[in-house]
């Protein structure tokens, strides 16, 4: 027998510790494969025809002169597609090629294959298509009302909730409209893959994507073939922030496969980029609160307006997420909510981190503000009266019967220490509002805080039937987990080696690639969902193997199966007659697979009442902020935030995802917006889209991470990369209006807002 | 350099010659060829990424004679008799150069798209400023961005590295 003591923990990070990220050295030597890097011996490169027009009929499509060219070895059109037409997330509406009509800025209507990324390039650009302009749609306010833009209609969801007395006011009314521009995901790889065709005749597909097995499913549809001749590998991710939910190349690709016999690349480049994937739901709001003079809510009232654009994407379960969370994350008896999703000629829009939540977390905080000016009361005071907590009421009737610590996180996050600032005049020309040499005048410079709260659902809701699965195989003492997990940066591959260490007790774990062909869907890497679910779903796995290796050995030594533990790799009894390594435990490979699924949640009924939602989590900002109010130059010099976090499964990592969510949130207050005019986005590149930089992000204080475990959650565990970027946009504004004394009612708040304010 | 017509049809070329990573490499380009293009497709040199190819984001950064550069800003034909270091020759007889061990120690990356670039252009900042703190850190790498990690743990990341640096020089 081996010796036990080798195989005891060599202090491999479990559960609760910082683990380093398995793929983390291969990151720092440039070898880890991003989807951009692959190759295949006899590649093609595709690239895509694309609509000039934000609405257009297609009169002629012509490819000839294309087809002729020396290297083209492929021209395709919706004419070649030979399954399903349409394909679609939720709803099956978007044409992989446009066939008759084009309905936004940069829809894909046809294919080119060639033997060089130029020539791939010159062959596009020698397919003539001709266009009858149509008139854009592109005002959604004027969307439900005007000609259909698809055959199904223009509005996708009307969501109302009606709770309560809808009759209710009180002593003190305020009312505002909100608007949110539209964001991007601005990952920093742009969408690529490579398919190959297999020998059955079917294809294989290496894509950076968010959810294997849905893009199979609908891969396989447009494709006619079944979807076991549709293998799909997670190609190295470059971010996806919910920009990779839906299909982007993933069809095309296979198509010129299929056609050409041959492997195909496509790398987008930036400016198609931006008119490759969803982006951030725009929103107009009007809202109205009423409040007794001490400050307790006692209606909110809401409209909702989001423009989906041209395809439905995930439309439908955005909208549900701004009406579900438009009152806020407080007790509020009496609602009258309702929440549209329009189609327009706009770019389609779709998943990006926060999902809904974003856009009415900026209006209802903007709301808890000027009620809290009109009652001449604390806004944190005001929040903290208000705060939601286990077993209140949802506006939508549901219950909170998991953990809802936001009195805690208000107070974490209020209380901490404000940073330790210079005075303006003393500070570094490089830190004023603007940079150097823009602040026309240090003591025009004013400084103010401003606090926002903010909630959303973790997991799918709506009755979705939510699951994830594992596969766990023991063998030799080594244990391997297959998961179809999209690890899109987010440290899933750690946490799942941390999860099975916890629970087999053995240091090394090796992560199978994430594929389709070997394991069951993981579901979607999105909704804050992964660590949950596919850490459940390992969780699960892994208490299988456990159980199976117990009972052979209780079966064997004769020994009573509770009475033996396994603890760092090795079983013992408790009577100390048996003690062997789990490695030399069994015979034979051990492999279990395990599904996991959360709890059902139910449907909304027409009220929009209903227990919709699994869980949620919330988060609390503190932004400090200098402007220049003449020249409308903001600097953000502090974020301090405190998030409820059930419990941090790997320090570092939920500190990562916060800080890093948190600058998606500054980004859209003060500088983000895709400037889409008649349906045309202006601004495709970074030199005009532009993110956060090193300078831009403020320091990022965590005052707290609060660990009240979640009854139902592995570990008791939440998904932590959403609340960040869901307060961290409204506590900079309200910082900004408070500085300035501007009502600032849009987002990104753009310097001519400030120096020269419309009213 | 040399111009030439390229047998293959591909229209002028010019020979390049640049020590790549510490060796020599002598290439035919078409002088449109963007160096990031030339590591990555035909060096086969995949660790450098590009993010924009229009000189926003430093995802291409490589050292050029030891000091960064963003290689989508360049012709391969201007390296001519340059010495370059991507990401893939920064670690020395496999030992992760400091900069690499920092950036993986202190978490600064996610999906490490940016990583490669990010860590070639501290590599030189820190090499012509060795004392910098996080402000300068962050004037340093404003060119460079990140879209996951919202750079505090690159930053510490940097000043980390650095004073290793200091301490083994
Ligand atoms: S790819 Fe060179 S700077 Fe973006
Ligand atoms: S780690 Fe993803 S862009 Fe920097």
């Amino acid at each position: 027998m081996t010796d036990v003591a080798t195989h005891r923990r060599t202090g491999a990070p479990r559960v609760g510790e910082s683990a380093p990220r398995p793929d983390g050295v291969a990151k720092v030597q440039g070898r880890f494969a991003f989807s951009s890097d692959l190759f295949a011996e006899n590649l093609l490169w595709g690239q895509t025809i694309r609509s000039p027009h934000a609405h257009a009929r297609i009169i002629d499509i012509d490819i000839r002169e294309a087809l002729s060219l020396p290297g083209v070895h492929a021209v395709l059109t919706a004419d070649d597609v030979p399954g399903e037409l349409h394909y679609g997330l939720e709803h099956q509406d978007q044409p992989v090629l446009a066939a008759d009509v084009v309905r936004y800025f940069g829809e894909p209507v046809a294919l080119v294959a060639a033997d060089h990324p130029e020539t791939a390039r010159r062959a596009a650009a020698a397919v003539v298509v001709s266009y009858e302009p149509l008139t854009p749609l592109v005002d959604s306010a004027l969307a439900a009302q005007a000609d259909p833009i698809h055959p199904d209609g223009n509005v996708l969801r009307t969501l109302t909730i009606r709770h309560g007395d809808l009759d209710a006011t009180a002593a003190v009314v305020v009312e505002g409209t909100y608007e949110v521009g539209m964001q991007d995901q601005a990952f920093m790889g742009p969408e690529s893959g490579m398919a190959l065709p297999s020998a059955d005749g079917g294809v294989e597909l290496f894509v950076s994507t968010q959810w294997l097995h849905a893009d199979r499913r609908q891969v396989a549809g447009c494709l006619g073939l079944p979807e076991d001749m549709v293998r799909i590998t997670l190609a190295g991710v470059g971010g996806a922030f919910g920009a990779r939910e839906d299909l982007s190349l993933h069809v095309h690709l296979c198509l010129l496969s299929q056609h050409t016999g041959r492997p195909v690349k496509m790398v987008y480049r930036r400016p198609e980029s931006f008119v490759g994937h969803v982006h951030r739901h725009p929103a107009r709001m009007w809202y109205r609160h009423h409040a007794d003079t001490d400050g307790t809510l006692v209606k909110v009232e809401a409209r909702l307006l989001l423009d989906g654009g041209a395809y439905a994407s995930s439309s439908l379960a955005v909208i549900a997420n701004a009406t579900c969370f438009a009152a806020g994350p407080y007790r509020v008896p009496h609602a009258d909510i309702e929440g549209t999703v329009v189609r327009t000629n706009n770019p389609p829009c779709g998943a990006m981190r926060g999902f809904g939540a974003v856009q009415s977390c900026f209006a209802h905080e903007a709301q808890m503000d000027k009620l809290a000016a009109a009652l001449a009361l604390d806004p944190v005071e005001l929040r903290r009266r208000n705060a939601l907590a286990t077993g209140d009421t949802l506006v939508t009737g549901q219950v909170i019967t998991g953990a809802a610590p936001v009195a805690e996180v208000i107070d974490a996050c209020a209380s901490h220490p404000l940073p330790d600032l210079a005075a303006v005049d003393e500070q570094p020309m490089m830190h004023r509002p603007g940079g150097a040499g823009r602040t026309a005048d240090a003591h025009h410079v004013r400084r103010a805080t401003g606090f926002a709260l903010g909630f959303k659902n973790l997991l799918f809701s709506e009755g979705f039937d939510d699951y994830s699965s594992a596969v766990c195989r023991l063998e030799n003492g080594a244990v391997t987990i297959t998961c179809a997990c999209a690890e899109v940066g987010q440290g899933f591959v750690t946490l799942a080696q941390q999860i099975a260490r916890e629970e087999l007790g053995i240091d090394e774990i090796v992560l199978a690639p994430a594929e389709t062909a070997t394991v069951g869907s993981a579901g979607s890497t999105s909704a804050s969902r992964q660590s949950w679910m596919s850490g459940g779903a390992v969780q699960a796995a892994c208490r299988a193997v456990r159980g199976r290796v117990l009972q052979q050995v209780a079966r064997r030594r004769g020994v009573a199966l509770d009475g033996l533990v396994l603890r760092d790799g090795i079983i013992e009894s408790l009577d100390g007659s048996v003690r062997v390594d789990l490695a030399d435990a069994v015979d034979g490979p051990i492999e279990e697979t395990a599904e996991y699924h959360h709890r059902p949640t139910q449907p909304l009924d027409e009220n929009g009442q209903g227990d919709a939602h699994v869980s949620f989590a919330f988060a609390a900002h503190r932004a400090v902020v200098d402007v220049d109010p003449e020249l409308g130059l903001v600097r953000v010099h502090d974020m301090t935030t405190a998030q409820d976090v059930g419990r941090v499964l790997n320090p570092l990592q939920a500190i990562g995802q916060i800080e890093g969510g948190t600058a998606q949130g500054v980004g859209l207050a003060v500088m983000e917006e895709l400037i889409v005019e008649d349906g045309i986005i202006k601004n495709r590149s970074f030199t005009d889209y532009l993110i956060p930089t090193t300078l831009d992000m403020p320091t990022v204080r965590i005052a707290a991470l609060i660990e009240e475990p979640e009854p139902d959650a592995p570990f008791g565990a939440k998904g932590i990369g959403e609340p960040p970027t869901i307060s961290s946009t409204p506590a900079i504004v309200a910082a900004l209006r408070a500085a300035t004394g501007l009502e600032l009612t849009r987002v990104p708040v753009r310097p001519q807002d400030i120096a020269l304010p419309r009213s | 350099m040399r111009a030439s017509t390229d047998p293959h049809g591909k229209g002028v070329t010019m020979d390049v010659t640049a020590i790549v990573n510490g060796v020599e490499r002598t290439a035919d380009v078409e002088p449109r060829v963007l160096l990031v293009h030339w590591l990555r497709d035909e060096l086969g040199l995949t660790g450098t990424n590009v993010g924009c190819d229009t000189s926003s984001c430093g995802a291409c950064t490589v050292l050029i004679d030891g000091r960064s550069a963003k290689a989508c800003n360049l012709f391969a034909v201007q390296v001519d008799g340059s010495d370059i270091t991507t990401i893939e020759g920064l670690a020395i007889d496999g030992e992760l150069h400091p900069m690499q061990q920092a950036f993986h120690e202190c978490h600064a990356l996610q999906c490490g798209y940016c990583t490669p670039g990010m860590v070639m252009a501290a590599v030189s900042l820190i090499d012509e400023y060795p004392d910098l703190g996080d402000r300068g850190v962050r004037v340093g790498l404003e060119g460079n961005l990140c879209r996951c990690t919202g750079y505090q743990n690159i930053v510490h990341a940097v000043l980390q590295a650095a004073g290793e640096q200091e301490r083994h020089p």
